[in-house]
């Protein structure tokens, strides 16, 4: 395999303390060097003078949708849209059909993985067997296969007493659990925030309490059963609240949140247009700055996409009908540059270490770093490149993006996975 | 002095939109448009060679009907389509079955849906006019235009009015609407229900809230009494139809305790004995029957409104 110079970028690696121009090499697809003028020979050279060189990103939340829903994305679409959005690696939620709750399903996943990825892929597997919040699936058996982490995504375990279990089994099997925070006797099939705006346009909502009794709730039990808890896209204030103090009292908690719940609040909803119908829903504009506020002061850990592409028949229809959910590997780096760095809440330190150092840390993943040895996985980003999100512009089959129309800061030119270039603006 | 804005909107969706010049718009052609409907002939040309589709998807004789006599009125022509929801479900989506019907060179889509915003996606949708004819729990804006219009002729103003908005406000689209245009025009609205039929921060809608019927009638100059549809709740903190009438329901007693001449309203069809007793529905201070002549009115200055200005919407396109 051969190597590859990247000269003369601004390099930011938090992992190794790193924010200065340096050149980076890789070499046999591995981080071979970074330094002030390495020189190689016969190396493949970019020039990355003006721009921005980091670790490959890691997003922790993303449905890819295979097997079972191939019309909505692939391993082998999504991961492109990793690569163009400057994602090397995703871990991919088990709600699929079948869901990856067996060994067979993990198997089935890994060798479409192996023949389509083109970035890496790592896998969640269902707490309960079917996502059904009944049964949990086998903890030890998965871990064995590999897997990152488990997690019901899409909806909460009810029993208590299940989840503790749960929680129990992923401690003693050295397995990360992450939780959709989401009490639906509360949310009550709601469709967006409970409030002013749900009132305004006669829709259901859904209330902070059913998201934020259900952090409090899982904190609680990973309390009791010892274990680290994952908390999936936060929304609202209280949650933010609750997992600070939990932090601050030693708690084995982390979180992330979504570029959408940083950027936009509940308005954006008032004109019925299902690409801001999430769940979570967007919120008040409180909660926006409290999610920011979490993020400035290390109460959020991560930034994840929540990736959650639909086909137009599930979006473009009766608001109170389309899916939730909206696409979001192409946009997140831009959505972060423009929200948060360009505002002052993260420097590129600190937007490094949510979008890849984190979660890779997180998850126990060899990921999120340019230190020696390492998987060569980076990311060249123009800082200063304006673009207008446009849908043919994106590469995710699905077209549900809610930053559709905007313009956001910030451009991947090139994402090099294992030392190779696996997106590249002149490619 | 009143200043009359030019309509310039090919669609009415709802009230919250608009301005209070354009619904006052709305209600000054209404009343030149009430006086059709006494003639022998009660007919003009103004929507002639124009046609008017009527797509129902929740059942609904009364407004039908209404949007289907001011259409006649105008001289369009008109054509009923009702579908049941059920089997849309499976099959067609609103856009698909909104663009074949314009592609029937229809000129205005008259459309009633159970989903809120039903119809403002649809206009995002079509060139045809789209006239919301109620949409879910949104907004029900010929209605209450229809209320204000005939408050408006009983007590010849709407700014100062007292106005009360009595039942269901959770759910009811026609509460909604009326908050919008009434407040817009200069009234005082209260909402009275119990509790869970009150949806969350309605007060920042510029709104009084009260539980308490006694205190939504006294010093009222109207009250508008919702239709209770307690076929379709299964909550447990729903209250039981008697249970409703005794805490909120209009009756002779209570009225005997407001204004002398306080205005009586409802949108129909009405429950006897639960909203409102026979009395007080067929009563002097009942204006039912008028609200209904009057909605014909209100919906041929809604049509008429909406088709002039895709006129000019479309031939400046042309251009
Ligand atoms: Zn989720």
């Amino acid at each position: 395999m051969g190597k590859l110079l990247i000269k003369n970028g601004r390099v930011v690696d938090p992992a190794n303390k790193v924010d200065a121009v340096r050149d980076v090499l890789a070499e046999n697809g591995r981080i071979a060097g970074v330094a002030e003028n390495i020189r190689a020979n016969s190396a493949k050279v970019i020039d990355a003078a003006g721009k921005i060189v980091l670790p490959g990103l890691v997003d922790m939340h993303v449905h890819l949708r295979e097997p079972g829903r191939e019309d909505k994305e692939t391993v082998a679409s999504g991961t492109k849209a990793a690569l163009k959005g400057g994602v090397t690696s995703v871990l991919a939620m088990p709600n699929t059909t079948p869901s990856i709750d067996s060994a067979e399903n993990v198997s089935f996943l890994k060798e479409i993985i192996k023949s389509t990825a083109s970035a890496n892929v790592f896998i969640a597997a269902a707490i309960t067997k079917g996502r059904e919040g009944k049964e949990l699936t086998d903890i030890a058996e998965l871990k064995k296969l590999g897997i990152a982490a488990i997690t019901d995504d899409g909806s909460s375990l009810d029993p208590d007493k299940l989840m503790l279990e749960a929680l129990k089994k992923a401690k003693a099997n050295g397995m990360l659990a992450i939780c959709h925070c989401e009490d639906k006797k509360l949310s009550n099939h709601g469709c967006v925030n409970s409030g002013i705006i749900s009132t305004r346009m006669g829709l259901k909502g859904i209330s902070r309490e059913s998201e934020y009794k259900r952090v409090e709730r899982d904190i609680d039990l990973a309390a009791k059963a010892g274990s680290a808890v994952h908390i999936a896209h936060i929304s609202c204030r209280e949650s933010v609240e609750m997992i600070r103090r939990a932090k601050k009292n030693g708690a084995k908690v982390t979180c992330d949140v979504t570029p959408h719940h940083f950027s936009l609040t509940e308005e954006a909803v008032l004109g019925f247009d299902a690409n801001f119908k999430m769940n979570p829903p967007l919120r008040s504009k409180e909660d926006v700055s409290a999610i920011r506020e979490g993020l400035r002061d290390g109460t959020i850990d991560a930034i994840a996409s929540d990736h959650a592409p639909h086909t137009e028949n599930e979006k473009e229809i009766e608001f109170e009908r389309a899916e939730f959910g909206v696409i979001g590997l192409e946009t997140e780096l831009a959505a972060a540059i423009t929200e948060l760095l360009d505002q002052g809440i993260l420097d590129w330190p600190g937007l490094v270490e949510k979008m890849a150092l984190n979660p890779a840390r997180i998850l126990g993943i060899d990921k999120g770093t340019l230190s020696i040895g390492r998987d060569a996985d980076i990311v060249i980003v123009d800082p200063d490149k304006a673009w207008i999100v446009r849908r043919e512009g994106l590469v995710s089959k699905s077209k549900n993006c809610a930053f559709l129309g905007r313009e956001l800061k910030g451009a991947v030119e090139y994402t090099i996975c294992s030392g190779k270039v696996a997106y590249g603006i002149h490619s | 002095m009143a200043e009359t804005a030019a309509w310039t909107r090919k669609d009415l969706l709802g009230l919250e939109d608009l301005s209070r010049q354009e619904i006052e718009l709305i209600l000054s052609t209404a009343e030149s448009f009430k006086e059709v409907s006494t003639r022998e002939i009660k007919k003009v040309p103004a929507l002639r060679g124009k046609t008017v589709v009527n797509l129902f998807y929740e059942p609904s004789t009364r407004t039908r009907v209404s949007f289907e006599v001011a259409a006649k009125r105008l001289s369009a022509d008109v054509i009923n389509i009702a579908t049941e929801t059920s089997s849309v479900r499976k099959g067609e989506t609103l856009i698909d079955t909104g663009r074949n019907i314009e592609a029937l060179k229809v000129d205005i889509v008259v459309v009633r849906h159970n989903y809120s915003g039903a119809g403002i996606m649809l206009a995002r949708h079509l060139k045809a006019s789209v006239v919301n004819a109620g949409d879910g729990w949104h907004e029900h804006p010929t209605q209450a235009l229809l209320d204000i219009f005939t408050l408006k002729e009983k007590l010849g103003k709407i700014a100062g009015l007292k106005v009360s908005i009595v039942g269901d406000i959770a759910h009811s689209r026609v509460a909604r609407s009326n908050i919008w245009g009434l407040t817009k025009l200069g009234a005082k609205v209260t909402v009275c229900a119990p509790p869970m039929l009150i949806p969350p921060a309605i007060e920042q809608t510029g709104v009084s809230v009260t539980h308490d019927i006694g205190a939504a009638l006294k010093g009222a100059d109207a009250v508008n009494v919702l239709r209770m549809q307690f076929e379709r709740d299964d909550s447990l903190a729903f209250p039981r139809q008697l249970e409703y009438f005794k805490s909120f329901g209009i009756t002779r007693e209570r009225l005997e305790k407001a204004k002398k001449d306080i205005v009586v309203m409802h949108p129909g069809p009405i429950n006897r004995g639960i909203e409102m007793s026979s009395e007080v529905a067929d009563g002097a201070n009942s204006v039912i029957l008028e609200q209904v002549t009057n909605g014909i009115a209100v919906r041929m200055a809604a049509l008429f409104l909406v088709a002039q200005a895709n006129e000019a919407i479309n031939g400046k396109a042309a251009d």
